[in-house]
């Protein structure tokens, strides 16, 4: 909870994103920033603190630029790559997967890979299938990266804030539907988010919603219809992928015993299959229905919007997967 | 630029201390002591003339081809071979083997498998060099068959639009497995590509550690100079085959083309006879033959005597700062 006392200014989460890297920049002098265009989109308020020194607008090279930050990463340096468009972050994926999450482990310790990947999921507007991807789950299928996925001004500036600080490479997704929520969010230059940690945005008794990324704001919709019809729902937002907070979903399962899980990656094999696979391990015992999984079916982004937007989760699909084991 | 007597001999030492590690190595492999491996015989001249222009405390990457590069920055023998053997006291504590003889304390910052991958890693020490104002250079050793990979035309821009402080250094042993560099290189002559990308390039002969040695040492001294990155090609041969155990159910190299790189373009031979230019010379160099034999024959011994990685440890260094981790047993 916020300290009453402690200083808040309303930021929207595009702005979170700008005010955490450039606390984090004033603060610790290795910490760089790599990315196309940042000098006039994004991050062009940087360069008003900034030089050219640490503010790095790169060609288009994803797979070099991002080993590139690999690389200043092991030799002393914290730098932020920002990949922008999230399904632009499969061109950087070499240097992701095969470099940062295992160079640590490969060495017996003897490098660390302190680095933040920035990716925007950048969906829901129109852009055809090679631009709108969510690509999550892909990622999590690799051990050595952490993943946070903020939802909330608050947390993207906190996790951010945490991810720079981390000794390991943290793999962040915003997204681009968020970019203009507002909330009040602490000026501390110490305000952090811890990575690995879920936090429950609503309790509620009769049923666990687990919200993943930028499903938050349709979760909680959904929760507030659902207390109409007198459903109390507890929403979690995950915020952390990789490590999973667990305890903090078994523990509100084990309250509620019902589970939906609302994740807007492509459905097979995504965070929501994770956490239902986790429920039913070591949670099924708290179950008193089966887990509902609300996500994007398994079919390529369209570019119609009369296509497009019925895919992605929404209240009332949330809505109707919790009355299913009501 | 050249090098004094110290030098020269410590040149050698190093040119030995891969030939003779290399031998024995391949010779334990073979008896089943451990797995296979990529051999650096023939590169030897390449790699020392490239890693005695450097200091202790530039950055190097490398390939799969590893074992060279740590011995030639003057790595120490024991945890290598331990590593081979898969032990816990070796370089990587077992979890990186024979492609990967990556030792962070002779610079080197990964030793890249995947073909081509080490190329942006260095690049990006030569940009932290740069961030935080040090005069020190990184090198990157790749091969023919990486020249070949996105990573190097990217890196190259990259580095030339910054003037980053990396030298690019080819291995061009002329063939990526068994495809040789005249049918996959549309453009054989590797160093030509830098032109394009608005840096440096030159071809020296790997086989001729004083050649390899000038070139990387006046790139060097440019880099260290703000002047940039160059693209360096050294020739140069391999004389196994691409890796140990790997099967050649057609040849793609003549057995004539293999002995003449062995019996006329010998690295180690050929820098041996240059030097020992009276028997002053030559009992000094045979000196430095005996004692790089006895420092493989104690690596051998400590990595057979050393322990096994515990199979509870298998999460350790996954993380540097773990959180919630490893979790709950599940093997």
């Amino acid at each position: 909870m916020q300290n009453p006392l402690e200083s808040q200014r309303e930021l929207t989460y595009l702005n979170a994103i700008v005010e955490a890297q450039r606390e984090e920049m004033l603060r610790d002098d290795r910490v760089i920033l790599i990315g196309e265009n940042i000098d006039i989109y994004g991050c062009a308020a940087l360069f008003e603190t900034f030089d050219e020194r640490r503010l790095r607008n790169v060609p288009i090279s994803e797979n070099s630029f991002t080993g590139m930050g690999i690389g200043a990463a092991l030799t002393g340096l914290r730098p932020i790559v920002d990949l922008t468009i999230a399904s632009f972050v499969y061109l950087a994926s070499d240097q992701i997967i095969n470099q940062a999450a295992k160079l640590r482990y490969m060495t017996g310790g003897q490098l660390q890979v302190p680095i933040v990947f920035r990716a925007c999921a950048y969906y829901n507007i129109c852009n055809a299938a090679q631009h709108s991807d969510r690509p999550y789950p892909l990622f999590m299928n690799t051990p050595g990266l952490k993943i946070v996925a903020p939802a909330t001004p608050a947390d993207m500036k906190g996790l951010m804030k945490s991810a720079i600080r981390d000794d390991d490479p943290v793999l962040i997704f915003e997204d681009m539907n968020l970019w203009t929520k507002k909330e009040l969010v602490s000026t501390d230059p110490d305000f952090l988010v811890p990575i690995g940690k879920a936090d429950i945005k609503r309790q509620g008794n009769d049923v666990t919603i687990v919200s993943i990324a930028g499903c938050l704001p349709k979760s909680i919709a959904a929760a507030e219809a659902l207390e109409k019809e007198g459903v109390s729902a507890e929403v979690i937002d995950l915020r952390t992928l990789v490590p999973l907070d667990r305890e903090s979903i078994l523990r509100s399962v084990a309250k509620t015993g019902r589970l939906v899980i609302v994740d807007n990656s492509h459905r097979t094999n995504s965070v929501a299959s994770e956490v239902a696979a986790v429920v039913a391990e070591e949670g099924f015992p708290s179950l008193r229905h089966p887990i509902q999984r609300v996500t994007t079916p398994d079919v390529q982004i369209p570019y119609s919007s009369a296509l497009e937007k019925p895919l992605y989760p929404n209240g009332d699909r949330i809505v109707a997967a919790v009355k299913r084991i009501l | 630029m050249t090098l004094n007597a110290e030098q020269s001999k410590e040149a050698y030492r190093r040119m030995l201390r891969i030939r003779k590690f290399e031998e024995e190595a391949m010779s334990r492999a073979k008896a089943g002591e451990f797995s296979g491996m990529h051999s650096s015989i023939g590169h030897e001249a390449a790699i020392v003339g490239a890693c005695m222009a450097l200091r202790d405390d530039d950055y190097i990457t490398g390939t799969h081809r590893s074992h060279g590069h740590p011995i030639g920055k003057g790595a120490d023998l024991k945890p290598l071979m331990a590593e081979l053997y898969g032990k816990a006291t070796g370089i990587c504590k077992g979890r990186g083997g024979s492609m990967h003889l990556a030792d962070r304390r002779v610079g080197i910052i990964g030793e890249s498998a995947i073909v081509g991958g080490g190329i942006p890693l260095a690049t990006g020490a030569g940009l932290s060099i740069q961030v935080r104002k040090t005069d020190q250079v990184s090198l990157c050793f790749f091969g023919d068959g990486a020249a070949n990979q996105g990573t190097l035309g990217e890196s190259l821009n990259l580095a030339a639009i910054w003037k980053l402080p990396v030298i690019y250094f080819c291995e061009n042993n002329q063939y990526a497995i068994s495809t040789s560099v005249v049918k996959s290189h549309g453009q054989p002559q590797i160093s030509k590509r830098a032109e394009g990308y608005g840096l440096p390039g030159l071809t020296v002969d790997g086989q001729d550690l004083i050649a390899v040695y000038e070139a990387v040492h006046a790139a060097v001294d440019n880099a260290r100079r703000g002047g940039g990155p160059t693209l360096i090609e050294a020739k140069t041969y391999r004389f196994d085959e691409h890796c140990l155990g790997l099967q050649v159910p057609i040849p793609y190299r003549t057995a004539q083309e293999i002995d003449h790189f062995k019996s006329k373009c010998d690295p180690v031979s050929l820098y041996r006879s240059s030097i020992c230019s009276n028997d002053g010379v030559a009992a000094q160099m045979a000196a430095v033959e005996r004692e790089v034999s006895i420092e493989v024959a104690e690596a051998v011994t400590f990595a057979r005597e050393s322990p096994q990685p515990d199979p509870r440890d298998v999460f350790d260094y996954l993380y540097g700062n773990p959180i919630h981790y490893p979790p709950i047993a599940e093997l």
